[in-house]
């Protein structure tokens, strides 16, 4: 029983790792029904045609999408830098943004910068104590059988179209806050954050709404990535808890929450993602201002994504469009980083898998 | 728990199944409320948006001239004309998108559940579309004004758009196709292959067709979001009061074009305009929503 | 068209697991031999890679040799999928093609290959339900969904889908441990008709299955837990269950095993 026949077969030959159900197949032609054996006729093991292509179009769309990211962080640098070059003034630090004359650009991104930041932090503080609830309430609390269209509610914020939220901020949800808004300022003006804005407070087109209605905007998603979370919890932790005669809270707190809080967290930076990037509801809500922004919730002005839009139909002169690329730039990088982190803080947790 | 009767036989020793302390009691309820309280905040907003939509723009476009007409020749103030333009470009930027995205989407799901397995690039394309589903719509569409328009010198188009769109589709395709395929059995890969069958043939034949019922459904629903997104029609289209049927040429409209527009027309005609349109886009988003529940009843696999 | 299978010397892994050890084997023509054993024995780890199955798992590897009629299958200039329409299989839980008629579930292999002719493909799904003892059952009803049968009639289904790309060699792997006895029955005198035509390999947990429906029986037994599964004895069925010539072979058919 020494026969020499222990030549290695490796699985799967040419393929990495683990698949599902996967074979490559090394092969001749492809005959139609048992051939008999003349395939091993062919002497080199060779992929079978249909398998490379496919493959290799299957590939190459992983590969795409890799080279897209980059593509995108390229172009745009592409079209900033020589804009970048063209700027009197410093593109970091400076609040100035006027591109109209392009032989004397001066533009900065501060002042957007801090705009974008606050009014996205205002409505994650909003968003973030509401979602969590709804995301309980939808996993811990609803009735089983409404669990379920309660969700689809939910769902459905996420399908209106952002302009329409940004008509119904303006317009509908403003005039309602321009009360509270007034009695804010009056109370607690010597707080800055709630001091008289730089923009009329009757016209809602402040920080104020935006954040209001950024945190609508930002709800399904925490929610929805929450609950999926939540979802995950072991049902033997819960059900250990249960049978201590916790109550629903106890079970939540003990249980759910300590399994669900990280990709709560990851959920919220999504969120958080979304509401920096969102461009026409704010373009819609913020009032124009030359003033700079002085840090009260009643301020007016534009983040990055609305300066942008607003200044787009007039996008003739590569020169000035550059500027405003280059805004777009930092926005990119601000979304990528806020949502890298987002997807760090769920690697860490491997159980959401 | 105690009943009502446990008073009157009440006994010397302490009954077996006490009540909960009233702490624990207030707070569990306290809780209880609040949970139910954050879900009604969250539909209040739903309600009144979609409320303010039916009632401002419902009256609008109950009429046939609505559907059937443009607003080519009309002056900002004189009510009338329709929007059957705008609902062209919106459409077929839609489906334009669609077309491209699918095709890339459905590949790269295929590639990450199928082939890719643990493989660095399998994790980079992984983490890759989470980065593409967190781009901005507006970085989006700068990025193609900066490819399409400034690079290869082509003008402001519709085509443009698809083209932006497509950059917000593909990651929602990738994610529902990937998805879909994890919940095919292997069983069903592995009867496959023991036929004699393929991997290849085993997925566009076997594999595919399972999950199709759910990727279409993703496909609609991601159809119906970017049907809504502004920012790319803002950069990259300018808008046309007329039709224009030419992609790839001219100013075209588009419903959320169409309301930007408006928005500058401080005239009762474009208020209506905008509200006509608001309350269009929501019936469009609507129907594309129901397609995709109607198709995924229809090819889901059935048993009888 | 049934052909031999020779084993020699099979070495099978998972990654660094030695799953099974040194395994030698001939199966006759026109014959069923049945594989029995304790869990984790790797009796069905050998059935799998009878017909190249083994290696679909991730990180699995095959040493040694198995010939069908003489040809190694592990031949580097093999085409596994080749291998696969000449070996088929059948599985422990049944699994029709849930977007599939019963009818085109039949012809799938067949389909997929490429035969295009409507003709063609009606006479060989009859002949494969009927060779499947499944035809009387489902003749008027060839077009609904090959999910909607009952447990037993779906892992007849998925017996025709094997053997209408008319293999040679039929693996069973466990094939009625989801099946009421009532299914099990058909299925077991479904495979004494089938040897007439195939060459039938099944494992099988059930050691009065084996002893009904097989000619000869390979005992498989591991030393431990970790350890790599191995070919205790192989023999013609009656001697195996009336006079093994191994201990341990008594000692698992007597049920004083373990």
């Amino acid at each position: 029983m020494k026969d020499p026949v222990v030549a290695e077969h490796p699985a799967d030959t040419g393929d990495t790792g683990v698949e599902r159900g996967a074979s490559a197949a090394p092969s001749a032609s492809e005959a139609p029904i048992p051939p008999t054996q003349e395939a091993a006729a062919a002497k080199a093991p060779h992929v079978r045609p249909g398998d490379r292509i496919f493959r290799g179009l299957a590939t190459g769309s992983g590969i795409f999408i890799v080279v897209l990211i980059g593509a995108i962080g390229l172009f745009l640098l592409l079209r900033a830098v020589p804009s970048l070059g063209l700027n009197n003034a410093n593109f970091l630090t400076s609040r100035e943004w006027s591109t109209g004359d392009v032989g004397n650009m001066r533009f900065g991104i501060l002042d957007l910068l801090l705009v974008t930041v606050v009014s996205s932090a205002v409505a994650l503080l909003i968003a973030m104590p509401i979602a969590l609830g709804i995301a309980l309430f939808l996993t811990q609390y609803a009735p089983r059988r409404l669990a379920r269209p309660f969700a689809y509610v939910i769902d459905l914020l996420a399908a209106v179209p952002s302009i329409i939220f940004g008509l119904w901020g303006l317009l509908v949800l403003g005039p309602q806050l321009t009360p509270i808004a007034e009695s804010l300022t009056s109370a607690l003006g010597f707080i800055p954050i709630f001091a008289q804005g730089n923009v009329s407070i009757a016209l809602s087109g402040t920080i104020f709404t935006a954040s209001i209605v950024l945190a609508v905007m930002i709800l399904p998603i925490i929610t929805a990535v929450s609950r999926e979370v939540f979802d995950r919890t072991p049902v033997t932790h819960v059900e250990g808890a249960i049978a201590l005669g916790a109550t629903k809270w106890e079970v939540v707190r003990t249980t759910v929450w300590p399994f669900g809080k990280a990709g709560y967290v990851s959920a919220s930076m999504l969120g958080l993602g979304r509401a920096l990037g969102e461009t026409i509801a704010l373009t819609i809500i913020l009032s124009a201002t030359a003033k700079t922004f002085g840090w009260s919730l009643f301020d007016g002005g534009a983040t990055f994504a609305s300066k942008i839009a607003l200044a787009a139909p007039e996008f003739n002169d590569p020169r000035s469009a550059g500027a405003y690329i280059a805004a777009g730039l930092v926005l990119f990088l601000l979304t990528f980083l806020v949502n890298a982190a987002a997807r760090a803080i769920v690697a860490g947790h491997k159980e959401y898998e | 728990m105690t009943t009502d009767t446990a008073d009157l036989t009440r006994l010397a020793t302490p009954p077996t199944f006490q009540s909960v302390s009233g702490a624990r009691k207030f707070k569990n309820g306290l809780a209880t409320a609040a949970v139910w309280g954050a879900f009604l905040v969250a539909i209040v907003p739903l309600v009144w948006v979609l409320f303010i939509v039916v009632q401002r723009g419902l009256p609008i476009v109950v009429n046939a001239d609505w559907w059937q007409k443009s607003l080519n020749g009309l002056l900002s103030r004189q009510q009338g004309g329709g929007v059957y333009h705008a609902i062209y470009g919106t459409l077929v930027q839609g489906l334009v998108c669609a077309v491209i995205s699918v095709p890339i989407g459905l590949m790269v799901g295929v590639y990450l559940v199928e082939y890719g397995g643990r493989s660095r690039l399998a994790k980079a394309t992984t983490f890759m579309v989470d980065i593409l589903t967190g781009v901005p719509s507006i970085v989006a569409a700068l990025f193609v004004y900066s490819l399409w328009i400034t690079t290869f010198g082509f003008g402001r188009s519709g085509f443009a758009v698809a083209l932006a769109l497509v950059l917000l589709m593909v990651p929602v395709i990738v994610r529902t196709t990937e998805e879909m395929l994890k919940i095919v059995p292997d069983e069903l890969r592995e009867a496959s292959y023991a036929l004699g069958i393929p991997k290849w043939k085993t997925i566009v034949k076997i594999v595919i067709p399972t999950a199709l019922s759910g990727i279409l459904t993703g496909i609609m629903l991601a159809l119906a979001r970017v049907m809504g997104e502004t920012a790319p029609v803002l950069v990259l289209a300018a808008y046309a009061p007329y039709i224009n049927y030419n992609l790839f040429d001219g100013p075209m409209a588009s419903l959320p074009l169409l309301m930007t527009t408006e928005r500058s027309n401080s005239t009762a005609a474009g208020f209506d305009r905008i509200w006509g349109a608001a309350i269009t886009l929501v019936i469009i988003i609507t129907l594309f929503n129901l397609l995709a529940t109607v198709v995924s009843r229809v090819l889901a696999p059935k048993t009888k | 068209m049934a052909k031999r299978i020779d084993v020699k010397e099979l070495n099978l892994y998972y990654g660094k697991f030695h799953a099974v050890q040194e395994v030698s084997i001939a199966v006759p023509p026109r014959n069923v031999t049945a594989f029995i054993g304790p869990s984790g024995c790797g009796k069905s780890t050998v059935l799998r890679s009878l017909n190249r199955m083994h290696e679909v798992a991730p990180g699995a590897r095959v040493e040694g040799s198995v010939q069908l009629d003489g040809e190694d299958i592990y031949a580097s200039s093999v085409d596994p999928v080749q291998v696969r329409r000449t070996i088929g299989m059948v599985f422990q839980r049944p699994n029709p093609f849930p977007t599939m008629s019963i009818k085109d579930n039949v012809v799938a292999g067949l389909r997929l290959a490429g035969t295009k002719n409507k003709k063609q493909l009606d006479e060989v799904a009859e002949r494969s339900l009927r060779g499947a003892n499944l035809w009387n059952e489902v003749k008027d009803r060839l077009d609904r969904p090959g999910g909607g049968l009952s447990g037993g009639q779906q892992q007849r289904l998925c017996i025709a889908r094997a053997i209408a790309v008319q293999p040679d060699v039929l693996l069973m792997d466990e094939p009625c441990s989801a099946l009421d006895p009532i299914s099990t029955l058909a299925i077991e005198d479904l495979i004494t008709e089938l040897k007439k035509d195939f060459t039938i390999v099944i494992v099988t947990h059930n050691m009065q299955q084996a002893a009904r429906v097989s000619d000869q029986t390979a005992f498989f037994n591991l030393n431990g837990v970790g350890q790599p599964g191995r070919l205790i004895e192989v023999d013609d069925t009656e001697k195996i269950f009336s006079n093994p010539s191994q201990k341990a072979t008594e000692d698992y058919i007597s049920g004083r095993f373990g």
